[in-house]
């Protein structure tokens, strides 16, 4: 009895140990992210209050020449995502909808398994990797079939839809499969096969997974860096048509940091990444406000 | 039933992606295999240095890979070291000790923490050399512990989310029967919940290392470089295996170091799916101990 009584004493203190770990440990994390933000917030606002010509939010990017624009940056970067998301979104809802109706009802089957399996492994596959086998391997098809270097617009945006296919998938999938199975039993009741249910029942009432995925998929391909910095040529104009080169925000951090040594050039980098912020703060607000409706 | 046209067209089109989707990812990472794995070896690590000397760090290598791996290495397990901590401590609190309205400024702060792209916490690193150079420091300069610190909150989330979802998988009746034996919550939670979900947080911790070891963004604007040798210590500049795979894309050579691209890309790939394929199976087995279901 007196043992007990002395493990429950000393498992207390150490219960109030476990608890300031956790304190301290959440206060670090919290501590890191807020530092991050003020950090960015912090750079850019000056610029903000400048407001002299050849400012960031200009048209024109010629460093030689004192002009800092980064809204050609900022429209290629929602122009790469919308293109990204389009051919990204619809692959992956049709791999899902394909994952979600197996011929057998409750039986997955090997061939599902394996593309199941296969676009796990995706969400591994790391993008500087996708971005060297497209150097070699898509960028010069495209040169071949239909002209121009072969790093465009298109060749990026091409590779960035493979890259947020998986995001979209299991986003869709976590939203999809508890709707389809509410339904499976009386669709079964009426002879309906598991795609005529995802199509005419599930997807119809959806709405909030389907959004949210292609939401996430968007804020992923705006976020990603090495794809666009390797693939779509980076001439930092507004591009006439999909084979033509562009230039993203994330692309243009990378390089403005290997090729410039401060200034108003570093005015525009910081600028950038509070447009990063915001637009990826938008992204996940909206995700949780679709979430918190559905 | 008769069915509509875009019925139809979604069908044909869901059974198209099943199988295009994995011909797209089967070419190019075959492309890379078949490549790649020709060069694997001892020529492809070592280059023209003798593998015992290189590896005790008497020679320097200048034509292998091993700076690359020895420099990823350090900087995953710096990485690790710096984010285990906050970020396990988070996923902990908010699983176990959080108020509703700690969960959900928390899990707000997380979820976007996740969504953030990765050039943004480089870009944080690389302003905090910027200012330390401006106030105390004057010498600062960016190198293997700003790059893992960067990685760290990168890496967080990750930790956090998969370190929440494995304890909430531990099933209720492990936490009243300790209620009911008169255990405190904080007891139930040392004692029974965290070795209970320890081998689903050990696989949040493998997909994190994946996620350190494959990005670039973070630290190309912190310290890494082509052509470090072995890292010279926590804030000497480094070289990683991402790294040297856009290096290589963008600069190479001649034939030899292009095919030194492949080999890491490869090498890289190989590297991220064995991890993926670890964290899958340590999940797997949890889940089963404790669910009786995948």
């Amino acid at each position: 009895m007196g043992n007990g009584i002395l493990h429950a004493a000393a498992s207390s203190r150490s219960g109030r140990g476990w608890v300031f770990l956790l304190r301290v440990s959440v206060l670090m994390a919290m501590g890191g992210m807020a530092l991050l933000f003020l950090m960015i917030v912090a750079f850019a606002l000056p610029v903000f209050v400048q407001g002299e010509g050849g400012g960031p939010f200009t048209w024109s990017w010629a460093p030689g020449q004192g002009h800092f624009g980064i809204l050609p940056m900022v429209a290629g970067s929602l122009a790469m995502g919308a293109t990204a998301v389009a051919p990204g979104w619809l692959m992956g809802l049709c791999l899902c909808a394909w994952l979600l109706s197996p011929e057998k009802a409750g039986r997955p089957g090997v061939a599902r398994t394996l593309v199941g399996g296969l676009v796990r492994v995706m969400t591994a596959i790391p993008t500087v990797v996708y971005g060297f086998a497209a150097v070699f391997l898509l960028a010069p098809s495209i040169r071949m079939g239909l002209g121009g270097s072969g790093f465009s617009w298109l060749t990026a945006s091409l590779m960035l839809s493979v890259l947020i296919l998986p995001t979209v998938v299991l986003v869709l999938q976590a939203g999809l499969a508890p709707r389809l199975e509410a339904v499976a039993l009386a669709g079964a009741a009426m002879g309906m096969s598991r795609m005529e249910l995802l199509w005419y029942v599930v997807l119809p009432s959806a709405r909030a997974p389907l959004l949210s995925s292609a939401v996430l998929g968007f804020g992923r391909a705006v976020g990603d860096t090495m794809l666009p910095l390797m693939l779509a040529g980076n001439a930092p104009v507004m591009p006439d048509s999909l084979l033509s080169s562009l230039r993203t925000l994330t692309a243009h951090m990378a390089l403005v940091t290997s090729n410039e040594v401060g200034g108003a050039a570093y005015d525009s980098l910081f600028m950038a990444g509070l447009v990063l912020i915001v637009v990826n703060a938008a992204v996940s607000l909206a995700i949780r406000r679709m979430g918190e409706r559905a | 039933m008769r069915h509509s046209v875009p019925f139809l067209c979604f069908r044909a089109l869901a059974a198209f992606f099943a199988v295009f989707v994995p011909c797209v990812v089967f070419a190019l990472m075959g492309y890379l295999l078949w490549r790649g794995l020709p060069v694997m070896g001892k020529e492809l690590l070592f280059g023209h240095a003798a593998p015992l000397d290189a590896i005790l760090g008497r020679t320097p290598v200048w034509d292998g890979l091993w700076p690359a791996c020895v420099g990823t290495f350090w900087l995953v397990i710096l990485t690790m070291l710096l984010a285990i901590v906050p970020g396990v401590g988070c996923g902990v609190f908010l699983a176990e000790m959080a108020t509703p309205r700690q969960k959900r400024l928390l899990g707000a702060a997380v979820d976007m923490l996740a969504g953030m792209p990765s050039i943004v916490m480089g870009l944080f690193g690389f302003m905090l050399i910027l200012l330390l150079r401006h106030t105390v420091l004057p010498d600062a300069n960016t190198g293997l512990l700003l790059a893992a610190g960067c990685l760290a909150l990168l890496v967080l989330p990750v930790l956090a989310a998969s370190t929440r979802e494995a304890l909430a998988a531990v099933p209720d009746s492990l936490r009243l029967a300790a209620a009911a034996s008169g255990l405190s919550r904080v007891q139930t939670m040392a004692h029974l919940c965290l070795p209970a979900a320890a081998r689903g947080m050990l696989g949040g911790v493998v997909l994190a290392v994946g996620r350190a070891a494959e990005d670039t963004a973070v630290i190309l604007f912190t310290g890494v470089v082509a052509n470090a040798g072995l890292p010279a210590g926590l804030l000497g500049k480094f070289e990683a295996l991402s790294f040297d795979i856009y290096y290589i894309s963008s600069q190479y050579q001649d034939q030899q170091e292009l095919l030194r691209g492949f080999g890491a890309a490869a090498l890289l790939l190989g590297i991220s799916c064995a991890l993926l394929v670890l964290a899958r199976v340590l999940e797997h087995g949890f889940r089963r101990k404790w669910q009786g279901k995948a």
